[in-house]
């Protein structure tokens, strides 16, 4: 899906919990998230350091969207 | 003589100690067979002996690769294995990457002969074919008694330092290594054949495959986030209570496309998530963590992007062939590209 996204024009960013598989699929924005179970958070730090890290993500996602790339890129910090 | 020594790897699931929500268990070693350990010795026969059984779960794999794979290299190194034997892994997509990460770090360290099987689509495929011998296995673990012994027979050869005949001969999955042989008729009759057979519309089989690289060229970035409309789309099964589109919890055929005008977050009460391929505890709990609208709407009310789209798109990614999820993306890009959607957040578990 993330490679008919790019195809139809739209720059799109992958958060994605296991990055080799990403990369093999040919996402080009990459950004690595924090466990299967719970991509966009960590519900076990409770609710508001949960919030907190999605928050970082998104941004870093946005961040992601806004960087040009001429290659597949995992944007790890 | 001695026997042969084989060390087997196998996820929480094969090993009989749960599903998804056993999934995050750690790298744990047990001496001889359990599971498809059985099928795997009575393959291999009597003069091998499967010494010991390496479990982990498939999401504290995927979670801690390079963690995971020192730490079972470790627990396999004192069984001093003369062969390694990882799966089958069917079509199940992080015990393939597992397999394959392992089996070649067993590979590159310890220098013995390792093999494993797959499913065509499954992600690990990709990752390792060049690397491994993996073979090819139907979609599910029904596959089991036909896949393992294929995997014996192979691995027997591997041992034996026997000829390895072509993936079509030996079943495995093409690795890309071309390999001369003498053919009994020279080149330019073969080819005229392959011709002729080609303008008269009869099958033939090229000598020569190409490789298919599918790579789409990344866009160029957005300059302006603060005019652009973004969408969300998820393989994390997000939909509302009750799954009114009956998306499959795995394995999918459909897509949906869900409204959330006006909502500041995704509410448990109106969402959850059939995904079939982890532990949904967390994400039923709060599907935000699949599909991040409470920051999103914050990000949006403080005018770091220009809107979001009042819709997401979603489907659950595990076992949905590549056919289908192409076919998804294709479509919902269009409604995309005419809604004025500049840019995607997609999100997978």
């Amino acid at each position: 899906m993330v490679k008919e996204i790019e195809r139809a024009g739209i720059p799109v960013v992958h958060m994605c919990t296991v990055v080799p598989i990403s990369l093999t699929i040919g996402a080009n924005r990459i950004i690595p998230a924090v466990g299967i179970p719970y991509p966009l958070g960590d519900p076990n730090l409770g609710e508001e350091k949960s919030k907190k890290i999605r928050r970082s993500l998104v941004e870093r996602a946005l961040k992601a969207l806004q960087t040009e790339v001429t290659d597949q890129t995992v944007f790890e910090n | 003589m001695d026997k042969i020594r084989v060390v087997h790897y196998i996820n929480q699931f094969f090993a009989n100690i749960g599903g998804e929500e056993k999934a995050d268990i750690e790298p744990e070693v047990r001496e001889g067979i359990v599971g498809p350990g059985l099928a795997l010795q009575s393959g291999l026969g009597d003069n091998y002996e499967v010494v010991a059984t390496v479990i982990c779960g498939d999401t504290y794999f995927g979670g801690h690769i390079e963690e995971a794979k020192k730490t079972i290299l470790n627990m396999i190194k004192p069984y001093k294995p003369d062969l390694f034997v990882a799966g089958p892994a069917f079509n199940a997509g992080r015990y393939g990457v597992a397999c394959g990460t392992i089996a070649k770090a067993v590979e590159d360290e310890l220098q013995i002969p390792v093999i494993t099987g797959m499913y065509p689509e499954n992600p690990g495929v990709d990752m390792f074919k060049k690397d491994l011998y993996i073979i090819e296995t139907k979609i599910s673990a029904a596959d089991m008694r036909k896949a393992m012994p294929k995997v014996c027979k192979l691995a027997k050869k591997m041992i034996n330092k026997e000829e390895i005949l072509s993936p079509a001969e030996e079943g495995y999955i093409e690795r890309g290594i071309r390999v001369n042989y003498f053919n009994e008729r020279r080149g330019s009759e073969r080819a005229v054949d392959l011709l002729l057979d080609k303008v008269a519309g009869r099958p033939y089989t090229t000598e020569y495959p190409m490789p298919v690289f599918d790579r789409v060229p990344p866009n160029p970035a957005i300059k302006d986030l603060s005019k652009i409309k973004l969408a969300v789309v998820t393989s994390g099964g997000i939909v509302p209570q009750g799954n009114p589109d009956r998306i499959e919890s795995s394995s999918a055929t459909k897509y949906g496309i869900y409204d959330i005008t006006g909502l500041d977050s995704l509410n448990k009460d109106k969402f959850m998530t059939v995904h079939g391929g982890y532990d949904r505890a967390y994400v039923l709990e709060n599907p935000n963590l699949v599909v991040p609208l409470d920051v999103l709407r914050e990000m949006e009310k403080e005018g770091v992007i220009g809107e979001l789209a009042n819709y997401f798109v979603t489907t659950t990614g595990t076992g949905t062939s590549v056919g289908n999820a192409k076919a998804f993306g294709e479509e919902f890009s269009k409604k995309l590209v005419e809604d004025g959607v500049g840019a995607v957040i997609l999100t997978s578990t």
